[in-house]
């Protein structure tokens, strides 16, 4: 074995996979997971646990793994995250832990994330639960929205005792984990469920279809219903649209939409009632990781996808996993192109998408190459179906009803990053709400210290 | 769980119920709406709320079945429950932030047509509450198709009916009704309330503008969450997207895109169609001739 690089992981055929919903990558399994344990230098002064936006003690699970104490390893986890099953799934490791990695200076870093999800996993397989505290202190925290912050903010403060409630907007719990993120990046029944459920076990409920600032406002929460603080964790859901001719045409579907049509409703699914345009040409335009969820469920419900980014690979903003797989999987990049207009059949249908070719100019304030168009490059893409993954913004349903809530100039809820304190008096808030639309794990950075500042509202109080 | 306490057939194909659902009733509005999902395969779907009894934590819905989802709910009966039940959603009506006194002296036309005339209940009823008297025309295909109607004339200053095919009272459009009044009758406006099928809507607005009368309407485009997350109901307003679903469903008729509106409805009737085939034969839908492929 070569010390230099990960032990592989296993992953479905590209080809299989490309008309399956399962999940495709595999994972470790005992020995492979003991392997790449054995490679971990075990650094005194780690330097991938301050990579780590919630602060595992990467060395020390990976040293019980490697003795093969698995369930000592999912302890020390548990300590500081409270989704790990999903973390080693969908966190950008390679530029968390394993980008600090110390193996990584001269050979792979250690596959942290996959060791984290073997441990996880196993625990899950084995029947690990969370130990729910033995008594309550009492005071009710309500917090809103269930995705990776809410849920986070709410595993923290149900193990200091607090009787925590979320509300969710929509009929099922986990946010994003569940609307957004595609069963083959992200199982649904096994995984996601999972770790819900085990929030339970530490006596958290779960309200779902409740739409706080529809259903009761922040301020009824308080009055009537006897909350004492409440953490918002509404995330960014807001899809975000060009603004270019056509766009209104029948086949055009904000990433959004069409994700929660296949992962929220399982359009996908025989049986299910909810239906999904199943294009056969299709175009998403953007190039994150929505994005790359969006083109390879086209592809897995039969169609032949493109992707449309106006930048260079390069720029990408999609993890490199996630490019690499969607390119085995026979996504065709078509790179520094941008969509100019829809065009629309006479019956209101998508027919196809003329594109105009980029090329980089000066960088601009995000610090990247400003695209600019090449003079008489339009081209015309044959199409039945556009998806536009332009990123999304926080919804403003909450601020908008809650009075004392400021909020900046992109609607983020305005609050301080140690403690997640807004504006308004026991009213904490932090995730995609607070930042706009980011990951998963820094959601969850985001829902630990809320819980950390609601902890030292009430305890003063 | 959210029980049905009533379900009662109104006409052919169109249903009321009454559901359990204490945050809704609570804080619900005129011109506001839920979403309903049956259970694990259903679709959440964008229903109007009809009434509302705070007290007993009740919310009335109105539907009438279009598809495969519509089909499977209207065999719900009272004692059975639907899976999730959200709401309220959309912003309430305009006139439920203006002052009362203003409102009073205003002159106040109400349109509905055919299971617009649930959505339509509600406001004329907090016209009522509030001490105004509103006229209403509500039109119907035919008389067997007509609904509400002995609750809307308790809560309706002057009613008028229509029906398409004048089985019952007037013979006509809704749009006639109105020419008359206005034309005729002498009547005038300040500003005017028009929910039923689109195309009603539409030929609605058309006229209103004539007169030059403010005409607010409801949209019920396709949804999926109905907290602004997905823009499937977005609606072109003025040179403004809106998505029906928070900034409305109510917007002014005037600017309304209505051609396009209609068109996106259609988006999954292809769809739709052939889910209800496959409901309504059951094992016989084999033979592919809805375009399938004869299914598995």
């Amino acid at each position: 074995m070569d010390v230099m690089k990960k032990v592989p992981v296993r992953e479905q055929d590209p080809k299989v996979r490309a008309t399956n919903f399962e999940e495709v990558c595999l994972g470790y399994n005992d020995e492979e997971a003991k392997a790449e344990a054995e490679r971990c230098l075990k650094c005194k002064n780690a330097q991938c646990r301050k990579g780590c936006p919630v602060s595992i003690n990467i060395p020390e699970f990976i040293r019980s793994v490697q003795e093969g104490d698995n369930k000592k390893a999912y302890e020390i986890i548990s300590e500081d995250s409270a989704l790990p099953a999903i973390c080693g799934r969908v966190c950008p490791q390679e530029s968390q832990c394993e980008g600090k990695c110390v193996r990584g200076v001269k050979g792979e870093p250690i596959s942290i994330g996959k060791l984290e999800r073997y441990v996880a996993d196993w625990a899950r397989e084995n029947g690990i639960v969370p130990e729910k505290p033995a008594t309550t202190n009492g005071k009710k925290v309500a917090v809103i929205g269930s995705g990776p912050a809410g849920l986070t903010c709410a595993g923290e403060l149900a193990k200091l005792g607090y009787e925590v409630t979320i509300f969710e907007a929509l009929h099922e719990a986990g946010g994003v984990l569940v609307y957004g993120i595609p069963e083959f990046r992200l199982p649904k029944e096994t995984v996601v469920k999972n770790e819900v459920e085990n929030l339970k076990k530490l006596g958290v409920k779960i309200e779902t279809n409740v739409i706080v600032s529809k259903s009761v406002t922040i301020d009824e929460l308080f009055e009537e219903e006897g909350f004492e603080a409440v953490f918002i964790g509404s995330g960014a859901g807001l899809p975000k649209f060009m603004g270019i001719p056509g766009e209104q045409a029948n086949g055009v579907f904000s990433a959004n939409e069409y994700l929660t049509r296949n992962n929220l409703m399982k359009a996908f699914r025989e049986g299910s009632d909810t239906p999904i345009a199943r294009g056969q040409r299709v175009a998403v335009v953007g190039g994150g990781n929505v994005a790359m969820d969006a083109a390879r469920t086209a592809l897995r419900l039969g169609a032949k996808v493109y992707i449309v980014y106006r930048r260079s690979e390069e720029e990408l903003p999609a993890r490199a996993e996630e490019v690499h797989h969607a390119k085995e999987e026979g996504i065709i990049f078509e790179l520094l192109t941008n969509p100019t207009e829809i065009l629309v059949d006479e019956n209101g249908w998508v027919k196809g998408m003329r594109c105009v070719r980029m090329e980089l100019g000066e960088p601009d304030a995000s610090g990247r190459r400003r695209p600019v168009e090449v003079p008489n490059s339009e081209f015309d893409l044959e199409l039945d179906t556009v998806i536009m993954s332009l990123g999304t913004s926080p919804n403003p349903l909450i601020s908008s009803t809650t009075k004392g809530l400021d909020v900046n100039k992109h609607r983020c809820i305005i609050a301080e990053e140690e403690t997640g304190k807004t504006t308004k008096d026991g009213v904490y808030a932090g995730g995609d709400a607070v930042t706009g639309a980011a990951t998963v794990i820094l959601a969850m950075e985001a829902g630990k210290k809320g819980a950390k500042g609601i902890h030292e509202y009430l305890s003063n109080k | 769980m959210y029980q049905i306490t009533k379900a009662e057939k109104l006409a052919d194909k169109i249903f009321l119920m009454d559901v359990k659902a204490e945050r809704v009733a609570k804080s619900c509005q005129p011109g506001q709406f839920i979403i309903v999902k049956m259970d694990e395969k259903g679709e959440r779907i964008p229903l109007t709320i009809c009434d509302y009894n705070r007290e007993e934590g009740l919310v009335t819905i109105v539907f009438q079945i279009v598809g495969a989802s519509t089909e499977r709910m209207s065999k719900l009966q009272a004692g059975d429950s639907f899976q999730d039940f959200v709401g309220p959603l959309g912003v309430a009506s305009e006139f439920v932030e203006e002052d009362v006194e203003e409102l009073k002296g205003k002159k106040i036309l109400f349109v509905a047509g055919g299971v617009g005339a649930a959505p339509v209940y509600p406001q004329v009823k907090w016209m009522h509450e509030h001490g105004i008297d509103v006229d209403v025309i509500v039109g119907s295909k035919t008389k067997d198709m007509l609904i509400l109607e002995n609750e809307m004339r308790e809560v309706a200053g002057n009613l008028y009916i229509t029906t398409d095919d004048g089985s019952y009272e007037r013979k006509g459009m809704v749009t006639e009704v109105i020419k008359d009044l206005i034309e005729n009758q002498g009547k005038k406006y300040d500003f005017c309330v028009a929910i039923g099928p689109m195309i009603m809507m539409k030929f609605v607005c058309l006229l209103t503008k004539q007169y030059d009368l403010h005409t607010i309407v409801s949209m019920n485009p396709i949804m999926v969450d109905g907290t602004g997350m997905c823009g499937a109901c977005r609606v072109t307003v003025g040179d403004e997207v809106k998505f029906a679903c928070v900034d409305g469903p109510e917007f002014d008729g005037h600017l309304v895109n209505f051609d396009e509106a209609m068109k996106r409805q259609q988006m999954y009737k292809t769809q739709e169609g052939r889910a209800m085939l496959k409901l309504t034969e059951g094992d016989t839908h084999k033979n592919g001739g809805c375009g399938c492929g004869g299914d598995k």
